[in-house]
């Protein structure tokens, strides 16, 4: 029922627009990571692989992306172990509250996130509110110093993050599971956890993998929450992309880097669509 | 707390259920309390029990001329996002609902990308088009850059939309002589008002609390979120506490409405479907 003309009015304008701003981009990045920057801070336009022998030769550059992604993985783990009870408590016991309850999930959203990492940090510093008050209950006498700038600080504020993020497809998959399933299991003879471990749980892994994608890939390029909370241990893959876009001014060596984000981002989207195609209920 | 039992194995299941979401609600919203509350705390952002409750920070918020110059940069670069967003990112669901082209696949995972990808991604490499075309950074490429990233977010709402639209309406417009342009205008938009409204609140949400991309792209003129950064790297006061709250009092006011508006326009589609 629609014409030629129709079409191409409602494809052209955003195809092109996405052209522009966002594949040429990435081609661009793409175009960087081969080039160099010459003694005089200019960018060499000759193409080789030098920035990507130096990403496997130079120690702190892999060491520090294989700790971002440990980080982001105990984010993950940590943001499932938060976001699948609440979930399946929130589908399956919360009656009547169920929708009070789901919007008392995404109201912290709302709250920046810049803003909420500071609330952490004002909580976790050593003149902190939480330092403060276990010396005000006499538990500890001096601050403890482990708890602001560490890895500790950083898991534990993208793990608030992006708890609700993990939530949300979980509790999607688990509103999907049609309820006569659960009954029939129950008349079956099968136990409570028999029915979550056989019927509900695997239906609901197509969330599960939505969600821990989500955590996973939005706390694995995150450089803002490490800044701010981590401390020169709780540095990761992006901060070391930002200095090397800014004071270090090496933007093919920064390109390399992001590209091999991009590519580790693009492949998980991947795996975790195929994921949710396998083990999708229809 | 009322629950839906049906016997004792579930019972002692529900209650561990019960007290895990008690604590991840408390984990959920400690900052945000602890943030409310030192707004008011004369002595500081830290420092257990807060003493002495007071409205100066407010008051020094209030004539705080850099952070409402931000406020309002703010505004005005959420506003042309959301346009932006909106103009590509509606055509781009009819396409992907309607037409079909070589590349749709590409092109789908290209539009929804950004929503995905970590911020420094899109960031960076609008970075590298803009001193490539020797653009200077202004307000103007954090909005090109809050709009490009956004197209997802109303694709990905009005796209859902579309689904339930029944097309009959749209094929009587057109048979009975109206043209695409009026068919578009008076037919499919007016039935896909809740998903863009609600397309333009959360895209206008989002640009208003994005730091990651603008962080990039920022010239002279700071936004908000980017005036907050730059006062914690000198030091904290509960001022920024007291922005904070003020923002998160209006996004509370949004929600409320954006569910009023939500639950009034399912109850007119069921109460149009008897």
């Amino acid at each position: 029922m629609f014409s030629r003309a129709y079409k191409a009015a409602v494809t052209l304008p955003p195809l092109v627009w996405v052209t522009v701003f966002l594949l040429v981009p990435y081609g661009l990045m793409f175009c960087y990571s081969f080039w160099s920057v010459s003694e005089s801070q200019t960018i060499v336009h000759s193409w080789n692989l030098a920035n990507y022998r130096q990403l496997l030769k130079v120690d702190v550059y892999w060491q520090t992306l294989l700790r971002s992604m440990w980080i982001a993985a105990r984010v993950t783990i940590f943001s499932l172990l938060m976001g699948y009870p609440l979930a399946y408590f929130l589908s399956f016991y919360a009656g009547r509250r169920k929708d009070l309850l789901y919007q008392l999930v995404i109201i912290p959203l709302w709250v920046s996130y810049l803003v909420r990492a500071y609330a952490w940090k004002t909580i976790l510093g050593s003149d902190g509110v939480l330092n403060t008050l276990l010396q005000y209950v006499h538990l500890t006498r001096h601050p403890l110093e482990f708890l602001l700038y560490s890895p500790f600080a950083v898991v534990l504020t993208l793990t608030h993050i992006y708890t609700p993020f993990a939530f949300l497809p979980i509790y999607a998959a688990l509103e999907h599971i049609p309820r006569n399933l659960v009954e029939a299991s129950h008349d079956l003879g099968a136990t409570p956890g028999q029915t979550f471990w056989k019927v509900i749980f695997p239906l609901s892994i197509p969330g599960v993998a939505a969600g821990a994608t989500f955590a996973f890939v939005l706390s694995l390029g995150d450089f803002l929450a490490p800044l701010l909370l981590g401390g020169p241990s709780g540095i990761m893959i992006s901060n070391v992309v930002v200095s090397l876009f800014g004071a270090a001014y090496n933007w093919p060596l920064g390109a390399a880097i992001s590209l091999c984000m991009l590519v580790l981002v693009v492949s998980l989207l991947f795996f975790s669509e195929r994921l949710e195609k396998k083990w999708s209920f229809s | 707390m009322e629950l839906l039992v049906s016997d004792a194995n579930f019972a002692s299941g529900s209650r561990w259920l019960l007290f895990h979401a008690v604590a991840v609600f408390a984990f959920l919203y400690l900052p945000i309390a602890v943030l409310i509350l030192y707004s008011f705390n004369r002595e500081g952002v830290g420092g257990f029990p807060p003493r002495h409750l007071t409205l100066d920070w407010y008051r020094t918020l209030f004539a705080d001329g850099p952070i409402w110059d931000s406020v309002l940069n703010s505004l005005q670069v959420a506003f042309a996002a959301m346009v932006i967003s909106l103009t590509f990112g509606v055509p781009a669901a009819l396409a992907l609902d309607r037409a079909q082209f070589p590349g749709k696949a590409v092109f789908r995972r290209l539009v929804l990308l950004p929503l995905i990808l970590p911020g420094i991604i899109t960031g960076l490499s609008l970075l590298m088009l803009f001193n490539g075309m020797g653009t200077k950074l202004s307000l103007m490429t954090i909005v090109l850059g809050h709009g490009t990233a956004l197209i997802s977010v109303a694709t990905t709402e009005v796209f859902a939309g579309l689904q339930k639209l029944d097309r009959a309406q749209e094929e009587a417009s057109l048979d009975l002589g109206a043209n695409y342009w009026q068919t578009f205008w008076r037919i499919t938009v007016p039935n896909l008002k809740l998903p863009i409204i609600g397309a333009a609140l959360l895209i206008f949400t989002l640009s208003m609390d994005e730091i990651a991309v603008s962080f990039f792209l920022i010239g002279r003129d700071n936004t908000l979120p980017l005036e907050i950064w730059g006062r914690l790297r000198r030091g904290i006061t509960p001022e920024i506490n007291a922005v904070s709250t003020i923002i998160f009092g209006f996004s509370l006011v949004a929600i409320v409405l954006w569910y009023r508006l939500r639950v009034r326009g399912e109850g007119a589609i069921e109460g149009g479907s008897k």
